[in-house]
């Protein structure tokens, strides 16, 4: 096969080539852009019979909220969730990138994953970039080993840990644990405070907002409750539609039909001899 | 001076009753010397799949061909239009492939699905997607659109009405960005027809 003269999209790994162009423009004076974050609280605890991970759900550029219901409780593996902080694009990628290497590495084995799988997968992905893939996790899940619950820094240092809080909230959210949280916990209990401490994340740091979300595992099952608390409904809008006394001026107007979409129906006469 | 503030850009969809609204103003500019008053930053992928570039336009353009690359690919490879969510995870995916290195561009991508359902999305340069339910905005006239949508938006509008609030949501922001303006450009979206218009606006 010789080599094809159009560029095909590459296989993997970061294109560096507008490295240069960009730090020329940088050195012009012009300032490099800021990225979207998710100046978070994310946390989780181990309770008696699995793990709960909570989350906010705001997501910031700069001072400007631009989701005010985002997810940063991330999938990966059907007993493997993961919270997310830092830069948003970074978060997403790493655990999509994770889940997909955990989902081939189960079809090989056939067995479910393991907590410490994901964990190494993280934390080599992390190092390797030196910090400069703004990752701050919290990993949890339920295993053949029992619950576990991990912290991975942008770094990719970890802890292991019975209760973990990150993200720009997690002092706020780490004050209600420090004084709440005791072995054997119930579900109904766990909920309760890690709700209690992401709302104290909503309310005490700017950078986290809106709603709760919550993810309970247990040996064998999930109950991802998404927007399990919402203690900031809109309270300003307006009854009324809004109307202009008058229309928007428009200078041009093209109307293009759209082409019906044809079904086509296999089998039958379609094609004799 | 942000990079991002170089060209000057106003981008805007808006979810309707199985229809969407993209819309752009029609300014390049080199910071503040007015080039053009007639730029395209709304680029059609397919019949029901619209991308909208803000940013960087040398980086806007050049993203733009990528992107048509991959969706030509993927149409012969595949034999089907790409879905909005696909082609979605597409331009995330090319964009956050150039992390240290990023385009500067924010893109808009707003399509119709398989059962009519619109979808919007936004990103950030380097592909952290924002999927909303009712509108979504970019460009230098951001922070004043967030405002004016935010008021204006009402859920299940009709394709009139909802070319209405986004046109006279992206003429009052961009009456207050001066890197953006000189008129609108704006593409309705139903299952059954396209409408393009062309906003008449201040051009000052």
């Amino acid at each position: 096969m010789s080599k094809s003269a159009v560029e095909v999209p590459p296989r993997c790994g970061f294109s560096f080539d507008l490295c240069r162009r960009n730090a020329m423009l940088s050195e012009k004076g012009v300032k490099a852009p800021s990225y979207r974050k998710t100046g978070t609280t994310i946390v989780g605890l181990v309770f008696q019979d699995g793990v709960i991970l909570g989350a906010d759900t705001r997501a910031t550029e700069g001072p400007i909220v631009c989701d005010k219901n985002c997810e940063k409780i991330h999938y990966m593996a059907p007993n493997i969730y993961c919270c997310g902080a830092g830069t948003a694009a970074d978060t997403e990628a790493v655990t999509d990138m994770v889940s997909s290497q955990l989902q081939l590495h189960r079809y090989h084995t056939g067995r479910e994953s393991r907590v410490i799988t994901a964990l190494t997968l993280l934390k080599k992905h992390l190092f390797n970039y030196q910090g400069y893939v703004q990752a701050a996790l919290v990993l949890g899940g339920v295993d053949v080993t029992g619950p576990h619950l991990h912290t991975i820094y942008p770094h990719g240092s970890t802890d292991t840990l019975p209760f973990a809080t990150m993200g720009s909230g997690s002092l706020a959210a780490m004050s209600v644990f420090e004084s709440k949280y005791k072995e054997g916990l119930t579900r109904d209990e766990g909920i309760k405070i890690v709700a209690e401490a992401i709302c104290s994340g909503i309310f005490n740091d700017l950078g986290s907002g809106s709603n709760v979300d919550v993810c309970v595992i247990t040996k064998g099952h999930k109950e991802y409750l998404r927007n399990h608390l919402l203690p900031n409904p809109r309270t300003y809008v307006s009854a009324k539609d809004y109307s202009s006394s008058k229309k928007t001026e428009v200078l041009l107007t093209k109307i293009t039909p759209l082409k019906e979409k044809v079904e086509v129906v296999e089998g039958g006469d379609a094609m004799e001899e | 001076m942000s990079i991002f503030e170089y060209n000057g850009s106003a981008l805007v969809a808006m979810v309707g009753k199985n229809c969407f609204a993209i819309a752009s103003d029609r300014r390049l500019g080199v910071q503040l010397q007015t080039i053009a008053t007639d730029f395209q930053k709304i680029y059609k992928i397919h019949d029901r799949l619209y991308l909208g570039l803000s940013g960087l336009a040398t980086d806007a353009q050049t993203l733009y061909q990528r992107l048509v690359f991959r969706h030509k690919l993927y149409q012969l490879r595949e034999e089907r239009d790409m879905k909005p969510e696909t082609f979605a995870s597409l331009v995330s995916a090319v964009l956050y492939e150039k992390r240290f290195g990023p385009y500067f561009c924010q893109p808009v991508i707003a399509g119709l699905t398989d059962g009519d359902k619109p979808f919007i999305c936004t990103m950030d340069s380097i592909g952290a997607k924002e999927l909303a339910k009712d509108f979504v905005v970019a460009g230098t006239a951001s922070e004043s659109l967030y405002g004016a949508c935010e008021a204006m938006f009402k859920p299940d509008l009709e394709p009139e009405e909802l070319f209405e609030v986004v046109s006279q949501a992206l003429l009052s922001s961009v009456d207050r960005d001066c890197l953006s303006g000189w008129g609108g450009h704006v593409y309705v979206v139903t299952p059954t027809e396209v409408t393009e218009r062309i906003l008449k606006g201040r051009m000052d």
